[in-house]
């Protein structure tokens, strides 16, 4: 356990610090969201209409971009060999991996993501609701982004092939969330979709650790 | 156990398998002429949706082998985790490209069906369309695993694992499209439910199904065949190479 711990210490440094950090990934974020308007339009009832799904979208590919690297870097330079021969379960090293990176770009993006939800006219007292679903659903897409990770960790230009295995994992995730800001945004119900939401994130949890510890044990034999 | 140990060695595998390959091939070709013709020229015309529902002897069971296939899959992907068992990689291997033609297959003749009957070439909203789409893309995953790991031992891994978590979360998406459905409140397409299917519509269905299984037989171990020559092939020529060479 205290293994699992210092390594999530070192990856929550090296996240931070290691190759801008959060910024690439919130600024592509934060990109994708303002193309919206010139695409679809500047009307405010159009941009209403797209925006929750937008954001969702775009915070799905955002969150691919730190997938690559997540593994990948450390399988090269043979930190996973190490890893794996220091007797820490390699399920507890790929879940601390994944929630370090999670921690350094999955919480700058959901605080990025009620500027842009006002930007893309929604409506003020929504805010909140929208950092907290995006706080769970990025959560979610780390967790299945990981499995994507892990199995491509020993693919060179292996980014491809993380975004055709786990876009479709992404799905249920992306229902529940916009569904949720839809709900919201009109003053519906909105707890339910949000429950789902967690449940999405709950089953990432469940499922990643395992099988990226799987995969990885592969990619290193 | 008894049938699988059968299978196990590879050598008793090739003796076997070609006659089965072939016979199960020309088996389905047959069954799947025999059916069609059945639908399409005996079985009568749909009361409401006249000839147009005839596309349902394609349609309906290209949809069952997508689901049959992709089943096979989990399971020797199971079986390829658990018991590291080579055929079993080879297996879901070679069943992958057929399961995806037959999803294709479906994709495309209840395309061709939905225009004319439901006005629109696909519907977002309806969770088996969707569904369906998402289980496509996982099918063109698992092969793309194959073709980019360097060494076929951890593509093997690698896709199995990739199988396996296909196989939990699609029943997940087809439960959040229908709950996407409920949400927006969107007509129902199926208006009236289900007619009762009479067996002058069943029979060729079931002709055409039955038809389709024994083509996926044939043609996946045609294809594992292929696969397990493959790698002798490439050991002799590699044998003979550090014969060259030594």
């Amino acid at each position: 356990m205290s293994g699992s711990v210092s390594v999530f210490v070192r990856e929550l440094k090296l996240a931070w610090s290691g190759g801008g950090g959060p910024v690439l990934p919130v600024g592509f974020f934060g990109v994708a969201c303002i193309m919206t308007p010139f695409a679809v339009g500047p009307e405010i009832e159009n941009l209403k209409t797209a925006g929750p799904g937008v954001m969702w979208i775009a915070m799905a590919l955002a969150s691919l971009l730190p997938m690559e690297r997540l593994f990948q870097a450390d399988l090269e330079d043979g930190t996973l060999d190490a890893y794996a021969g220091s007797g820490v379960a390699m399920e507890g090293i790929a879940l601390a991996k994944t929630v370090a990176h999670w921690i350094a770009t999955g919480i700058p993006l959901s605080l990025a993501a009620p500027i842009l939800w006002i930007l893309l006219q929604g409506a003020p007292e929504v805010a909140p609701m929208v950092i907290l679903t995006s706080l769970i659903g990025s959560a979610a897409f780390f967790m299945f982004g990981a499995i994507g990770a892990a199995l491509a960790a020993g693919v060179r230009r292996g980014g491809l092939l993380i975004a055709l295995a786990t876009l479709p994992l992404y799905v249920p995730t992306m229902i529940f969330g916009a569904a949720t800001l839809y709900a919201a945004a009109i003053g519906e119900g909105w707890q339910t979709p949000l429950m789902l939401t967690g449940a999405a994130g709950l089953l990432g949890l469940a499922i990643s650790p395992f099988a990226a510890a799987m995969a990885l044990r592969t990619a290193i034999d | 156990m008894a049938v699988m140990s059968i299978f196990a060695n590879p050598h008793r595998f090739m003796a076997v398998s070609k006659w089965f390959a072939w016979g199960f091939s020309g088996l389905g070709a047959a069954l799947i002429l025999f059916g069609v013709y059945q639908g399409l020229f005996i079985a009568p015309a749909d009361y409401q949706q006249g000839d147009a529902a005839r596309i349902m002897y394609i349609h309906v069971p290209s949809m069952w082998l997508s689901m049959f296939a992709y089943a096979f899959m989990v399971g020797a992907s199971f079986v390829s985790i658990v018991w590291k068992h080579a055929l079993a990689d080879v297996a879901a291997k070679s069943a992958a490209p057929i399961g995806a033609a037959f999803t294709a297959l479906g994709l495309i003749t209840g395309s061709i069906w939905g225009q004319p009957m439901w006005g629109t070439w696909w519907e977002w909203g309806d969770a088996r369309l969707v569904s369906v789409l998402i289980l496509f893309f996982v099918f063109l995953a698992y092969m793309a695993i194959w073709q980019a790991m360097d060494t076929p031992q951890k593509a093997a891994r690698a896709a199995a694992i990739l199988c396996l978590v296909g196989a939990i979360n699609l029943p997940v998406i087809h439960f959040s499209v229908d709950f996407l459905n409920t949400l927006h409140q969107k007509a129902t397409f199926f208006a009236g439910g289900e007619e009762k299917a009479t067996i002058g519509f069943k029979a060729p269905m079931y002709t055409v199904a039955l038809g389709y299984l024994a083509l996926f037989g044939g043609l996946t171990l045609l294809n594992m065949r292929a696969e397990i020559m493959l790698t002798r092939a490439e050991m002799l020529a590699q044998r003979k190479q550090a014969q060259a060479a030594g």
